[in-house]
């Protein structure tokens, strides 16, 4: 392995020394806190669209502290940060094209 | 001659781009492409379930309560395997091995369950044409008409959730690699013949269990061309993947297991 490598991983494991143990105690007990609610909030009986917005907000949030903390992203330099959840959040977004036509077939039907 | 002359000079290589060493950096683009394979899956079911008007709810408070076990099991996995993270970078090598043991665990507790609430649903009624038929399975009642009026839910759950499973059981065997090196191969084979030989021949684990066997095979492989001992950053790189896993549960929980809870 090439030395710059060696010298990169080396750097990468010191930010891992600084970081301390009890932050990722907090990660974990937020993560089963809002795992919680989302099933305190399955029995509330609500409508299922309001149900869908906060449950997909809530998977958002532990999506995004798994990638901060768990992944640590949160510690990557923005190049890496930016570059490659923007693109991760295009492509997914891409994949929306298809609803409209799923809306489509619930309103005209399958012919 | 010139080879070696070459070993002795400094890279010539830029730095990083992303600031980070290229094993990570590759491990990431992999997780962003598989990302995109758990999106189209999860956009089917979305799909699936936008264009069906009477989308069935069949999941019991038993289901929902497994399911949430489940999910707890997975984000206990990611903290023990962050712990093992922190003791690779600290070099201790015994705290390593432990930690990487209990996220292994907490991964086979999760996937034990998941098997467990995939034969209930199965002897239920819920299946798939290419699934072999359970014999005493019910042929009436809800799982069975659900499976018969709306085939799209049992298409998109068994090949959202076991593509996942696909996934953590590939997981537990990286990890085990990383944590034991080559005690873990004998290990995997005696996996394969156990859950190949007791599971029955009409349960789709019979088949799924070739999956360790092809995995012991390629992994024996990788560790005869090339042994080594894993360093930090083999560590953190499997980490990654790991919490990828939990991260794509996060999603088909509420997604999946919430939305269609039955409320009575």
């Amino acid at each position: 392995m090439d030395a710059i490598q060696l010298a990169i991983e080396e750097r990468v494991a010191e930010q891992h020394r600084h970081h301390g143990k009890a932050q990722f105690f907090w990660v974990w007990g937020a993560l089963l806190l809002m795992t919680a609610i989302e099933v305190f909030l399955a029995y509330q009986n609500l409508q299922p669209v309001r149900m869908l917005t906060i449950l997909l907000a809530l998977s958002f949030v532990k999506a995004t502290l798994i990638i901060g903390y768990f992944m640590h992203m949160k510690f990557e330099v923005s190049r890496m940060k930016w570059l490659t959840m923007c693109a991760l959040v295009a492509c997914l977004a891409l994949m929306m094209v298809f609803f409209p036509d799923a809306f489509r077939i619930l309103r005209l039907g399958v012919r | 001659m010139a080879e070696t002359a070459l070993q002795n000079v400094p890279s010539v290589y830029e730095p990083s781009l992303f600031g980070t060493y290229s094993k990570k950096i590759g491990m990431w683009l992999f997780l962003l492409s598989d990302s995109l394979t758990f999106g189209a899956l999860l956009y089917a079911y979305s799909y699936g379930r936008i264009s069906t008007p009477d989308w069935p709810t069949p999941f019991h408070s038993q289901s929902i309560a497994n399911a949430t076990i489940m999910t707890a099991f997975l984000l206990t996995s990611s903290l023990t395997m962050v712990l093992a993270v922190r003791a690779s970078v600290f070099a201790n090598a015994k705290a390593q091995r432990l930690w990487l043991l209990a996220t292994m665990a907490c991964g086979i507790g999760f996937i034990l369950l998941h098997a467990a609430e995939w034969h209930k649903l199965l002897a239920e009624g819920l299946t798939l044409p290419l699934f072999p038929t359970m014999p005493g399975s019910a042929s009436t009642g809800e799982f069975a008409n659900v499976a018969k009026t709306v085939p799209q839910f049992a298409a998109t759950f068994f090949g959202l959730t076991g593509m996942h499973m696909l996934h953590v059981t590939l997981g537990v065997i990286y990890l085990g690699i990383v944590a034991l090196r080559r005690k873990f191969i004998p290990v995997l084979f005696v996996a394969w013949l156990a859950a190949w030989l007791l599971t029955p021949s009409y349960s789709p684990f019979h088949y799924g269990a070739h999956v360790l066997l092809v995995a012991g095979i390629v992994c024996s492989i990788i560790l005869w061309l090339k042994p080594k001992v894993y360093d930090s950053s083999d560590v953190e790189v499997a980490g990654l993947y790991w919490h990828f896993v939990d991260l794509v549960w996060m999603f088909i929980f509420p997604l999946v297991y919430l939305m269609s809870a039955k409320i009575l």
